[in-house]
């Protein structure tokens, strides 16, 4: 059972770590594409989402150039930082981060712009700044549909096999996700252990799907982001 | 398309494919499942097959030695199955994978300890344990011959446990080779074959002996479909041009 308590924990760390830093970067952008009018704005979109429809092994080798040791920004983090990505959990949850960011995104720019523009407007008429329009009329409309595709990420970043692999490495107790998890149990034999960890990774996701359908038909929300 | 047109062109399809030559009756494809350290020697065979078979085709599939097995085991459709250690083959043979009388030892090889080109050397199993080497890659000892090998050294010398939190365990030796080339790893064990292949990324700076001698076998799989010309690969690679193409690369003789 140690087994798979280990890489599930190590698991559930890493897609949190990684649903954190994509729904920073995701609700910001969201917004920023829901209500900035620039030219190239659909090439930006698309490039955004394009994570989501990358192959991962390609997306693991652009990290790996990018952040590997003697990669263009690896190199620079190992010389001034001292700090090293690869073979790391932090590795990881940044890969996992890039493949879910675009869920995050997507649904967030989507709850933004289905947000009826009056209830803002009155919001400034009566005297509200823009961060006080943001936080007490934007957001918590908003906030239905960015946690229904937060949840969605959290998944996806459970999930994330190929770019991890190449980033992280397979190392029991470090960088050893379940899905990985899973491919080296299969691999050496082990039926019974690989049961086991794919039944939690099944529960686990099956159960975050279930809530975020939960969240977006409280909203009335007609359709989920995805 | 009145209906008498149409009659008319599907008469004259299936004519044609009448005519198309029909499939040889000596075509065959035999799936060689071999390690991943032999990918280099097999590939050097192919002409040679090509030579004596000149219908027939041979897929090499490579992977580590345990991760073929299972493939086996599961009814992937292999005829020739090429081991690096003898545990893996014995393992095979008591589950009755193997064609009886069909197996046999082909080369021997050996465990060298590599660091990444312009990186400071290794000069012994026990300068691992230096603080200024962080991460030493081998291959995952429970899929990979060559991990098994690498932890049996260093085992014998105490350094197992020690090593622990710098090991990187990777999918098969050619990863560990992988890892050292491209800089992540500061030591790899990887075997003199595969270090002899990129000569300009990593360089070799130590030996690591060990009790268990490093020997390749290989065998033609019991549910093969295609015997007669899995058995003439393995005639080929036991025969003078494949201890030939074994021997240039690096490989012992059994």
């Amino acid at each position: 059972m140690g087994d798979a308590l280990v890489p599930l924990l190590l698991t559930l760390k890493v897609a949190s770590v990684a649903t954190v830093l994509a729904l920073c970067a995701g609700v910001v952008a969201g917004l920023a594409l829901a209500r900035l009018r620039f030219p190239g704005r659909d090439v930006l979109d698309a490039l955004l989402l394009l994570p989501m429809v990358l192959p991962p092994t390609v997306l693991g080798y652009y990290l790996l150039v990018l952040l590997g040791s003697r990669g263009t920004l690896g190199a620079w983090l190992d010389r001034t930082l001292g700090l090293r990505l690869v073979f790391t959990w932090q590795g990881a949850a940044i890969a996992a981060a890039v493949v879910a960011f675009p869920l995050v995104f997507k649904a967030a720019r989507t709850a933004f712009e289905s947000i009826d523009a009056d209830l803002e407007k009155a919001a400034r008429s009566l005297g509200y700044p823009e961060w006080a329009v943001l936080l007490r009329v934007t957001l918590p409309l908003a906030w239905r549909g960015i946690a229904a595709g937060a949840m969605l990420a959290f998944a996806r970043a459970m999930g994330e096999f190929g770019a991890t692999l190449m980033i992280a490495g397979n190392i029991p107790g470090r960088t050893q996700t379940i899905s990985i998890a899973i491919y080296e149990a299969v691999h050496a034999g082990r039926d019974d252990l690989a049961n086991l960890l794919v039944l939690l990774a099944s529960v686990v996701c099956i159960a975050l799907l279930v809530a975020a359908a939960a969240i977006v038909r409280r909203g009335h929300l007609a359709v989920v982001p995805v | 398309m009145t209906t008498r047109i149409r009659v008319a062109l599907s008469a004259a399809l299936v004519a044609a494919l009448a005519w198309l030559p029909p499939p040889s009756a000596h075509s065959a494809e035999i799936v060689v499942s071999a390690a991943s350290s032999l990918a280099d020697a097999l590939e050097a065979l192919r002409p040679a097959f090509f030579a004596r078979h000149p219908q027939d085709a041979v897929v090499f599939n490579l992977a580590a030695s345990d991760v073929l097995l299972a493939q086996i085991d599961r009814g992937a459709p292999v005829d020739v199955f090429a081991s690096a250690d003898e545990a893996t083959m014995d393992r095979a043979d008591r589950a009755h994978r193997l064609a009886p009388g069909t197996r046999r030892i082909v080369a021997t090889n050996r465990l060298v300890i590599v660091v990444p080109k312009g990186a400071a050397a290794v000069g012994s199993v026990d300068a691992l344990l230096d603080a200024t080497v962080r991460r030493v890659a081998v291959g995952s000892p429970a899929t990979v011959p060559a991990g098994r090998y690498a932890r049996g050294v260093l085992e014998a010398s105490g350094a197992w446990q020690a090593l622990q939190p710098k090991l990187v365990l990777a999918q098969n030796v050619r990863q560990v080779l992988d890892y050292v080339a491209r800089g992540e790893v500061d030591a790899g064990f990887v075997y003199a074959t595969d270090a002899a292949l990129m000569p300009d990324r990593v360089v070799v700076t130590a030996d690591a002996p060990g009790v268990v001698p490093i020997r390749y076998s290989i065998a033609v799989v019991a549910d093969s479909r295609h015997k007669a010309l899995a058995a003439a690969f393995v005639d080929l690679v036991d025969g003078p041009e494949g201890r030939a193409a074994l021997g240039r690369l690096g490989f012992g003789r059994p």
